[in-house]
């Protein structure tokens, strides 16, 4: 009997004294932590992306509620999660503005020819180090998916050698924007839906020598464009965001096919949810 | 002389990880990113250390006099073990926010790692004093740092590499894992 009383009293006295030596801890030790904190966090989308430019979630809470940041760097919260964390805190909130990222690169494999054969590393700024890459144009998605990986919320998909973001899955957290070594990748106001999927600024003749869907510099598009929505640079079409674009002859028009729209396959993307 | 045997036998010769196969479970799992292998080693230093020196206490002054340390063992390590780890957190939460921010989030992980009980148990099996207990404790963390950054460079240039796609992911650490393994097999014989 006496082995099992004592090594009864041992364990338990153990972990009663371990009990009151933490409840103690808890108590005099404990560090307090404003509760709102908590419960901004939980207001919070949680995806812990890093696109506020903080360490996550908890940490933008924590300076949101003791340093006073901005409510509006949350971008997959958007407008409602400002707004109801600005509530909670009686503060003023701003308008979020959802914006999605965008591969300005149309040319993929069947239509962008590669110059060289490139098997190094799987990363596109190891081949963009590699003697320039293997692409024929010097702008273009090398498509070896560096954005794909970083990208927290699988957004991003490599199809046949160039990279396209799925708009209904970003959340705009910009990190893909840093990754790529060409900087094809811009974040722009998801409503819009007339895009320039090309970022070469060579001469036309020099465009059509390595791909059939780049932009030749014809400015045809500014002319059927609403009022100044799409502007030159150099030798390369580009929208300007801050102007709204909906005139779908653009893509039409368009003689090198990089105009796109993608306003049809948003419809059928909500018919489908 | 003694000591520095005890170091080597316990970093490189009977590896934690490599040779003894304690801690694998934090070695597979955190051996992604150099950042978060180094605080992981951090902690296990800090905890296996402290661990040696609680659980030695333990056993000389409560289960050894009633004879106990036969089959009370192991629960008993890990009842203390696990208590200790909690009160670290906290005390460090309050007194050294900075040091709790780098190792804070590990601590909890390694509360009943295999690693640190069979630190604990091995210090007891070979009779070691309080000192050599503690410095035993930790120089096996040290041995289990070793392997864990080696192991976690290699996996990150295998990251960029390029393996057949069957081996990709967890399939080639494992290989890795065992290369690795059989490498410090080269440290047997050097010390008992």
């Amino acid at each position: 009997m006496e082995p099992i009383i004592t090594s009864t009293l041992c364990v338990g006295g153990i972990g009663l004294a371990s009990a009151a030596a933490l409840a103690v801890a808890e108590k005099y030790l404990s560090v307090k932590e404003d509760p709102r904190i908590n419960k901004v966090t939980e207001m919070l989308p949680g995806a812990n992306c890093g696109g506020c430019g903080y360490a996550g979630c908890a940490d933008y809470a924590r300076k949101i509620v003791n340093d006073n940041v901005d409510l509006t760097l949350c971008a997959p919260g958007g407008s409602e999660c400002a707004a109801a964390i600005a509530a909670f805190l009686g503060r003023a909130a701003g308008a979020v503005e959802k914006r999605v990222a965008i591969v300005l690169c149309c040319g993929d494999d069947t239509e962008a020819v590669r110059r060289a054969a490139y098997n190094g590393i799987t990363d596109c700024a190891a081949a963009q180090a590699t003697a320039g890459g293997d692409k024929g144009c010097t702008y273009g998605c090398l498509g070896y998916g560096s954005c794909a990986r970083v990208c927290p919320v699988d957004a991003i998909a490599i199809v046949n050698g160039l990279a396209k973001v799925d708009k209904t899955r970003c959340i705009a957290c910009g990190k893909c924007v840093d990754v790529c070594p060409r900087k094809l990748i811009k974040l722009v106001p998801a409503a819009a839906e007339i895009h320039v999927l090309c970022s070469s600024k060579d001469k036309g003749p020099a465009v059509k020598k390595v791909c059939g869907t780049g932009c030749i510099g014809c400015r045809i598009c500014t002319k059927f464009a609403d009022d100044g929505a799409i502007v030159m640079d150099g030798f390369l079409a580009v929208v300007d965001y801050t102007k709204r674009l909906t005139n779908e002859e653009v893509v039409a028009k368009c003689p090198g096919h990089c105009i796109r729209s993608d306003g049809a396959g948003n419809k059928e993307t909500a018919a489908a949810s | 002389m003694e000591y520095l045997l005890l170091i080597v036998s316990a970093v490189l010769v009977n590896n934690f990880v490599l040779s003894r196969f304690l801690g694998i479970c934090p070695f597979l799992g955190v051996s992604k990113k150099i950042s978060t292998a180094l605080g992981m080693s951090g902690a296990v230093m800090f905890v296996m250390t402290m661990a040696s020196a609680v659980t030695w206490c333990l056993q000389k002054f409560l289960l050894a006099p009633f004879g106990l340390d036969k089959f009370l063992q192991t629960l008993t390590f890990i009842l203390v073990i696990a208590a200790l780890v909690q009160l670290i957190d906290i005390v460090m939460k309050r007194f050294a926010p900075p040091l709790h921010a780098a190792l804070g989030i590990f601590l909890p992980l390694i509360t009943t790692n295999c690693a640190v009980l069979g630190a604990a148990v091995l210090n007891m099996k070979e009779g070691f004093g309080f000192f050599k207990s503690v410095l035993f404790g930790f120089s096996a963390a040290l041995g289990f740092a070793l392997a864990l950054l080696i192991f976690t460079g290699l996996r990150e240039k295998i990251e960029r590499a390029d393996p057949p796609r069957c081996f990709r992911g967890v399939a080639i650490s494992l290989v890795t894992a065992g290369l690795l393994s059989l490498a410090f097999m080269g440290f047997s014989g050097l010390v008992k």
